[in-house]
């Protein structure tokens, strides 16, 4: 049975959910106002309330093609989403459903892999892109992005996979599904939740990863992540351009996390009720 | 098949080989104002050229620092032209990272370039491993209307001790005026370009003809107490996070009596759409201390061949064309002689319209002049670099030591303690990198 709150209660909840949700969004907020005001006026200072120019947008739009890089991103995010869930699946399926002893360290061992800073294996990976002819191409990004993201997914679905009941898969398998069957038309259908939240947080790391995208390409695979970073100047004001820039970014991106979220907010909750 | 179907066959079919036959350069750059005007003039060069293709890569400095290294160390062949600084050209040049530039033509005018800044791109076989496309020096900016209300007068080529007399005299924190505004900010190329540069002014030097660190030397302790002691009576609040873009919007906002920083900012604080104190500033030779050796940098950005492009021939057709005298001249018709890239040419500095056009031009070429990267400092040293060492360790040393300079300045430890730490990473980077025997 439901606890009966106050009134009362329920508004200060209410408050202070506002509070912190304004105090997350207000970065991308701040982004958005400073995109809006002069370069002289976004660098004096802290300012809530931009003079509503758009000259900055106009600037970044003349300087730059924004669709290529766009693209790119699109390519790169749903690509590399679509092909770990191609590798995450199965592998999470295994480890939820046929353990063995050593998947607990699997699954820490890919954790780890996380944990190591990126700049450490550069030279070696712009090696194997160089001699793999995959720098500044879609198709080595979208590999290097789903490497990258790979630890993550595999860990999101296994927990989501490990609040399927196996007695369901069990009944499935008596009843003579296949390996195949069981996945696509047992497991699957009970975790569409949990595959379409690690699929949109994929889309969003994939998105908005910088620090890859920037330094294995140039001009033809490079994402809006390298469309900012070209609006950061050492000498001269451009903190108005960047800011327009990045709104122009994360736009998309903020679009559909803003549609998505009820979907977004029930697969991370998955299983939090049993 | 009639007669107009076939020309229309053939004239695509030509199109098209056309097309296939033109070579695509890809050229990586910094976001600056003059890069970004280039990126809109090269029209006239594709036209010039219709065999050759442009594609540009802009990323912040040191991004893109980062991976042209990348790409010139691992041989990864991505970019066919580099804008890089007069810090990485000696050391990239001794690499074999960079192609001579042999072929910029008979009408390019290698001896019209600025002797300071060639020298700077110069290798030790005589050849010329980058072309500068601006070059810039540091100056004093002020303003006449503060220092007048001072009762001072600004001489042509100041010391020291005239400028912290009259920052002090400028400052008056209730109406918001600092007397002068310097870099803060840790970095190689932020704090330390500053600090490294009015080191040589105060007869310091980073490292003894065997390579000593000399961060124990008085020298040294003079430098760091007068800048710290004159930052905290007349310089800006927060002053540790300031680099150039922060001085610079200080000034332009009326916030600083003085600034010290790179001649490439005069455009910026004189331009009245951009600055409120556009008519009150005045120009002046970077300060020194009597010992023969101004605080004044020298640096160029400059569009160089890596090693390992398949297109060498185009790419140098190219640098001719955006660092050669037609190109200012091209600028100037387009947008006027102030917005022409300034510091390369001798020929620049002959022309009355760029006088006329730019009142910071003459104090540019003297402060360019008095520059000299080969001795830098009062003392002999055994590198090159007037507000860098061209080692490839400096950028981490330079950072690191900035760090803790920056802290002094914050007052999160003294002058002594930020020293002694700097003397003792110094010694050991310089041990590590078997500089130190």
């Amino acid at each position: 049975m439901a606890r009966a709150v106050s009134t009362r209660r329920m508004a200060v909840a209410t408050i202070a959910a506002w509070i912190v949700a304004l105090i997350i969004f207000f970065p991308i907020l701040y982004t958005i106002i400073t995109s809006l005001k002069s370069e002289p006026e976004a660098i004096q200072g802290f300012n809530l309330i931009p003079s509503f120019t758009l000259e900055s947008y106009v600037t970044v739009q003349t300087q730059r093609d924004y669709f290529k890089p766009f693209m790119n991103s699109v390519v790169l995010s749903v690509g590399s989403t679509l092909l770990a869930l191609l590798v995450a699946v199965p592998a999470a399926w295994s480890m939820a459903f046929s353990p063995t002893n050593r998947t607990k360290d699997i699954l820490m061992w890919m954790l780890s892999t996380k944990m190591m800073p990126a700049v450490a294996v550069l030279v070696p990976i712009y090696l194997i892109f160089r001699d793999t002819g995959l720098l500044d191409t879609r198709l080595g990004l979208t590999i290097m992005l789903t490497l990258i993201n790979l630890p993550i997914v595999v860990w999101m679905l296994y927990t989501y996979f490990r609040e399927i009941p196996g007695e369901i898969l069990e009944a499935a398998r008596m009843d003579g599904a296949t390996l195949w069957g069981e996945i696509v038309y047992v497991l699957a259908p009970m975790a569409v939740p949990g595959i379409a939240s690690t699929m949109l947080l994929n889309i969003i790391l994939a998105w908005n990863e910088a620090f890859w995208t920037i330094r294995l390409t140039t001009t033809n695979a490079a994402p809006l992540t390298a469309f900012i970073a070209s609006f950061s100047s050492p000498q001269g004001l451009f903190w108005a351009k960047l800011s327009a820039a990045s709104t122009l970014a994360i736009a998309p991106i903020l679009i559909m996390g803003w549609f998505s979220q009820k979907q977004l907010v029930r697969g991370l909750t998955f299983g939090a009720v049993k | 098949m009639n007669v107009r179907t076939l020309l229309l066959g053939t004239c695509s079919a030509a199109l098209l080989c056309g097309y296939a036959n033109a070579e695509t350069l890809t050229i990586a750059t910094v976001n600056n104002g003059d890069m970004i005007r280039m990126q809109g003039l090269t029209e006239d060069f594709t036209t010039k050229n219709p065999d050759i293709q442009l594609e540009w890569v802009t990323l912040e400095e040191n991004v893109l620092r980062e991976r042209v290294t990348t790409d010139i160390a691992t041989k990864g062949g991505q970019y066919d032209i580099m804008t890089i600084g007069t810090y990485e050209v000696p050391i990239w040049a001794k690499q074999g990272w960079l192609l001579p530039l042999d072929n910029l033509g008979a009408d390019y005018d290698v001896d019209d370039l600025l002797p300071a800044i060639r020298s700077g791109l110069t290798g030790d076989d005589g050849k010329l491993y980058a072309a500068p496309f601006y070059g810039e020096s540091s100056m004093v900016m002020y303003r006449k209307d503060l220092m007048e209300k001072a009762g001072l007068t600004m001489p042509d080529a100041p010391t020291w001790e005239f400028i912290a007399d009259a920052a002090r005299k400028m400052t008056n924190r209730d109406e918001g005026i600092n007397g002068i505004c310097l870099r803060g900010k840790a970095g190689w190329g932020e704090n330390m370009a500053f600090l490294t540069a009015t080191s040589n002014a105060f007869g310091a030097r980073w490292f003894d003809e065997n390579w000593k660190p000399q961060f124990d030397q008085p020298e040294w302790k003079n430098t760091l107490d007068f800048y710290i002691k004159l930052m905290n009576d007349a310089g800006p609040q927060g002053a540790s996070s300031n680099g150039f873009n922060e001085n610079l919007a200080l000034f332009q906002q009326g916030k600083c009596g003085m600034w010290i920083d790179a001649t490439v900012a005069a455009s910026f604080v004189s331009n009245p759409a951009e600055s409120t104190v556009a008519d009150k500033v005045g120009y002046a030779l970077a300060p020194d201390t009597g010992l023969g050796k101004r605080g004044n940098w020298l640096w160029a950005w400059n569009l160089a061949i890596p090693a390992g492009t398949q297109k060498a021939e185009a790419a140098e057709k190219f640098i001719a064309w955006a660092t050669g005298k037609d190109y200012l001249k091209l600028v100037a018709d387009k947008e006027g002689w102030a917005n022409v890239p300034p510091g390369t040419r001798t020929s620049l500095y002959e022309n009355a319209e760029y006088q006329k056009a730019a009142p910071f031009a003459k104090m540019t070429l003297d402060s360019i002049n008095a520059a000299d990267p080969k001795n830098p400092t009062v003392k002999p040293v055994p590198y090159v670099g007037v507000q860098f060492v061209a080692i490839p360790e400096f950028q981490g040393l330079g950072t690191t030591v900035g760090q803790l300079f920056s802290a002094a300045l914050a007052g999160q430890m003294s002058v002594d303690d930020a020293l002694a730490q700097a003397q003792q990473v110094s010694e050991r980077e310089m041990t590590r990198a078997g500089y130190i025997k």
